[in-house]
Formats: C-alpha cells, sequence, structure tokens
C-alpha cells in the first residue's frame, strides 16, 4: 500500500486505505517526536515551500517544524512581501516558487479550490493546507489520529461537530473522512450555520446542542470565526454561547469517556468553557502535538509519489 | 524456536543453504562469540533490524539467558527513515516502528540483521543509532554475510559465510514470519 498521488487535496478524494496508511505512517513519527534527537534525514535535499496567502501561525509552524524534522529545506512564503501584491498571479508565483526546485508546495488560500487549481499548474507536489471553506486534509488527518490514539475505534463511533459548520473546511475533511471510516457524524448548530443538505453527505443534523450531544464518544468543537462571516448568522456571542456553548454540564450528555476536541484557536467562554477546555476530556493540546507527527507522516509519503 | 521439522522447500527455483538446524546452531554459536568477546553480557544490548534482524535478536537474546542467566535488553530498529535511497525510490517505503527502551550509553550495542550485504543498510542502522543515543560500541551479528560490499563494513558475528553473484537473492525465512526455518538461494 503507497500513496500514489501527486497531491494531497482533500479526504473526499482519499481511500480508507490511504487515510489509514498516513495515520500509521503518522505513528511511526511520533515516535521520532519523542525522541531527545527529534530529527531523521529522510527529506534531506528536498525543497518544501510553505506558500500561506492567509495569516496562520500554527499550521505553518506545524508544517515548518515536520519539514525541517525531516530534514527538508524549508521555505516560508507570504503574499504581503511578495510579487502578489504587485498582481501577479497565484498560478505565476507558484511557478517561480517550482523553477527553484521546490518539491513540495504546502498551500493555504482563502479561495476554495485554490490548491486544485495549483495541483494542475505545477509539477510539485501541492498539499492543501486550508482552501476557503473547502476542505483542510492535514488538520482532520490529526483529528482522526489523535481519536485513534485514545483506543477509539473508528466504526460505530458517535462523533458531534458542533457549531459554524458552513464556514468550517475542518469540518467538511471529517465529515469526509469519519463517515468513510464507519463512524455517525452529528452536526450540531443553529441552521444559519448548517450548509444546505449536508444530509446528503452522510451526517445527521441537530440544532438542539443537547440531543446532538446525547451519548456521543467525541465532541469536535469548531472555532466561532467571526472573520469569515459577511453578516452576523446569530444575534448577540452570549446567544450562541448559550444555546451552542460546550460547558461542564452539557459534557454529561455524551458517554463517560468522550473527548473535546477543538482545531484552534479557542475562544475561551464562547464555544468552549474554560473548565471543559482545560479538563481531562480536552484533547486540544494533543491534536496540536500530533499535528507535527501526523504532516510528517503527509510529507513523507507525498515526497517519494513525485520522483 | 528453531525446529528441525523442516519441510523441504517445494519451490524449484531455490536452492537450500541453512536448514532450520543450521540456522540454530549458528545462533548459539554467536551467542557464545558475543558473551566471550564481551566477558559476558553485562553493559550489553542487543537492536535487530527491522524486521528479519528482530526475530533472530530474540533468539539470541533467549539463548544468551540460558548460557549465562542475564537478560540482556532488546531493541528494534527501523531504517527506512535513514535510507540514503529514498530520494530515487518511487514509491515510499512502509515504515515500521522504532523502539529502543533503554539508555545505550556506556552500551556495548549488537546490531543484528540476517543478511550482510552492500553494507548500506548497516550504514543507516549505525546513523539512526546514533540519533537515540550514545552506545559506547557497536557491534555486529549477522546471519548471513553473502559479500558485495560498498561500504567499509564488516561484521563481528558471522552465521555464515556465502558467496554469491550479484544476480542470486539471498532470502532468510524465518519460522516467526510464518515460514519454515532456512536460508535459500533464489536463482532468477
Amino acid at each position: 500500500m503507497s500513496l500514489k498521488r501527486k497531491d494531497l487535496l482533500s479526504l473526499a478524494s482519499l481511500s480508507v486505505d490511504e487515510i489509514m496508511l498516513v495515520l500509521e505512517t503518522a505513528d511511526s513519527f511520533k515516535e521520532v517526536t519523542g525522541r531527545e534527537i527529534k530529527k531523521v534525514p529522510a527529506l534531506r535535499g528536498k525543497t518544501v515551500v510553505n506558500l500561506f496567502f492567509e495569516p496562520s501561525t500554527r499550521t505553518r509552524t506545524s508544517f515548518e517544524l515536520a519539514a525541517k524534522r525531516l530534514s527538508a529545506d524549508v521555505i516560508n512564503f507570504s503574499p504581503s512581501s511578495s510579487s502578489v501584491v504587485k498582481g501577479e498571479t497565484l498560478l505565476d508565483t507558484a511557478r517561480n516558487i517550482e523553477a527553484m526546485q521546490a518539491d513540495i508546495i504546502v498551500l493555504r488560500h482563502s479561495s476554495a479550490g485554490a490548491a486544485e487549481t495549483l495541483a494542475h499548474g505545477v509539477k510539485s507536489s501541492v498539499i492543501n493546507a486550508g482552501d476557503g471553506w473547502h476542505e483542510h486534509p492535514t488538520q482532520a488527518l490529526l483529528d482522526l489520529y489523535t481519536i485513534r490514539q485514545r483506543g477509539m475505534n473508528f466504526n460505530g463511533l458517535r462523533v458531534a461537530i458542533v457549531g459554524d459548520v458552513s464556514h468550517s473546511r475542518v469540518a467538511r475533511s471529517n465529515i469526509y473522512a469519519l463517515i468513510k471510516l464507519g463512524a455517525e457524524v452529528r452536526l450540531v448548530g443553529p441552521p444559519t450555520m448548517m450548509p444546505s443538505r449536508v444530509e446528503k453527505l452522510g451526517p445527521k443534523v441537530y440544532y438542539n446542542m443537547d440531543e446532538g450531544l446525547r451519548d456521543v464518544h467525541v465532541i469536535m468543537m469548531l472555532r466561532l470565526q467571526l472573520e469569515r462571516q459577511g453578516r452576523a448568522q446569530f444575534p448577540t456571542i452570549r446567544e450562541y454561547s448559550r444555546l451552542y456553548g460546550l460547558t461542564a454540564e452539557r459534557m454529561r450528555l455524551a458517554d463517560a469517556g468522550a473527548i473535546v476536541m477543538h482545531p484552534g484557536p479557542i475562544n475561551r467562554g464562547v464555544e468552549i468553557a474554560p473548565d471543559v477546555a482545560d479538563s481531562l476530556s480536552s484533547v486540544i493540546l494533543d491534536q496540536v502535538a500530533n499535528g507535527v507527527a501526523v504532516r510528517m507522516g503527509v510529507l513523507y509519503l507525498m515526497s517519494g509519489a513525485n520522483s | 524456536m528453531t525446529t528441525s521439522t523442516n519441510k523441504p522447500t517445494d519451490r524449484k527455483n531455490e536452492k537450500l543453504i541453512m536448514d532450520a538446524g543450521d540456522i540454530s546452531r549458528a545462533m548459539m554459536r554467536i551467542a557464545h562469540e558475543i558473551l566471550e568477546r564481551n566477558k559476558g553480557g553485562k553493559d550489553l544490548a542487543l537492536v535487530g533490524i527491522r524486521t528479519g534482524g528482530v526475530h533472530l535478536a530474540h533468539r539470541l537474546v533467549k539463548r544468551i539467558q540460558s548460557i549465562e542467566g542475564v537478560q540482556v535488553p532488546i531493541g528494534e530498529l527501523d531504517i527506512t527513515l535513514y535510507r540514503d535511497d529514498l530520494a530515487l525510490r518511487k514509491n515510499q517505503p512502509i515504515l515500521r516502528k522504532t523502539s529502543v527502551p533503554f539508555d545505550m550509553t556506556h552500551k556495548v550495542v549488537v546490531l543484528v540483521d540476517d543478511v550482510l550485504f552492500t553494507g548500506r543498510t548497516i550504514r543507516a542502522a549505525m546513523d539512526g543509532l546514533m540519533d537515540l543515543g550514545r552506545p559506547e560500541e557497536i557491534q555486529l551479528a549477522v546471519l548471513v554475510d553473502r559479500g558485495h560490499r560498498q561500504l567499509p563494513i564488516k561484521a563481528n558475528y558471522i552465521g555464515k559465510n556465502l558467496p554469491t553473484s550479484r544476480e542470486e537473492q539471498v532470502q532468510v525465512l524465518l519460522d516467526e514470519a510464518g515460514e519454515d526455518d532456512r536460508v535459500v538461494i533464489l536463482q532468477s
């Protein structure tokens, strides 16, 4: 079994076997990240370009650290200090980067489909690090890895994804992957934050949080992305927090061993109560730590695909 | 454990080099040699190179225990990430986990592998070991040395020297991997 693809653009297009291969590969890298010398020479001589058109500290740092731990050369490219401000297109920018012998381009862009457009235009491998409202495959992979790390089996797993599903690329990637792996996915949030006809993808939709959380094994809270919302989709933050905020009381509705996840950064006291975010059920920091191992796994698997 | 109840090889292009008894005797001799050279099992550790080397390392540890009565720590090393041909390969090899659950400082680490060929695997294994700690000394034990070295590497303990041509393929089949114990040469 190998990941025979030039690019990693979405989880919708990945098979169950391919997803499991990434998770198993990440497992080997988790061992590397636990060593005193957290570096292996696997990507020596390869160049990874982090092409981030949107601000991101967490994902970019995670990819940078992953590439460096694999001994790759890393270039961080941000459009504010580049020719993009002079009107250069995404494809021209990427072709210039490719001309500098980039093997892998990690792209974060505000437009859905940007990663796919880029992948068609360049020979380098392209990894989607979030494109608009479309997908964020490596974040979902690290979520899956964290669930598995807790000894949970995907088949029959009940997962509630709570919050602004319509604006969430993390949610979309997780829905595709979890359903493929045999989990029951519930989407919880106000109707204004649900994509239309999302049930067709397989999840059940709940507008009442208490109902949606009943007996679930995993609660994935989404960040309230105020910066992405053109107009308000709820009357006040206080009301949203009262109806859809995760509190210790609501946690009791879930399965006794349920875990709480969040892609970060968290809005404390808005979508998640501070005591829940810091509780033993919270795996939020595990997700960050696992992110490096999962991205090492993805970079490693992609580095062999375009030889 | 190995037994002498081997089924004869049924593949026509296989030439039997060592049977279960030969492998067992070679393992016993290597265990004695390791203990003799290192004056006992103190400060000794064995690290098997995945996957064949791991099985053989476990066998050696059992034999050392039976001879000397000491339990020698054992580790398992996956050298994939240290290979020098990763960039040349079309598909990335599948990774397996490395597990060396002891401190190698001041220890004599005996690397164990099934076949010694070009020496590149052993070079990668030594790089891998060095990233995990600083052993006092690294020694090498192999079941079969088939020659054709591309790097200046020599084993300290050898089960069998086996002159081969480059076109031939040496396979070590082990009980732990669901095969009857035997070493064969596959003729192409």
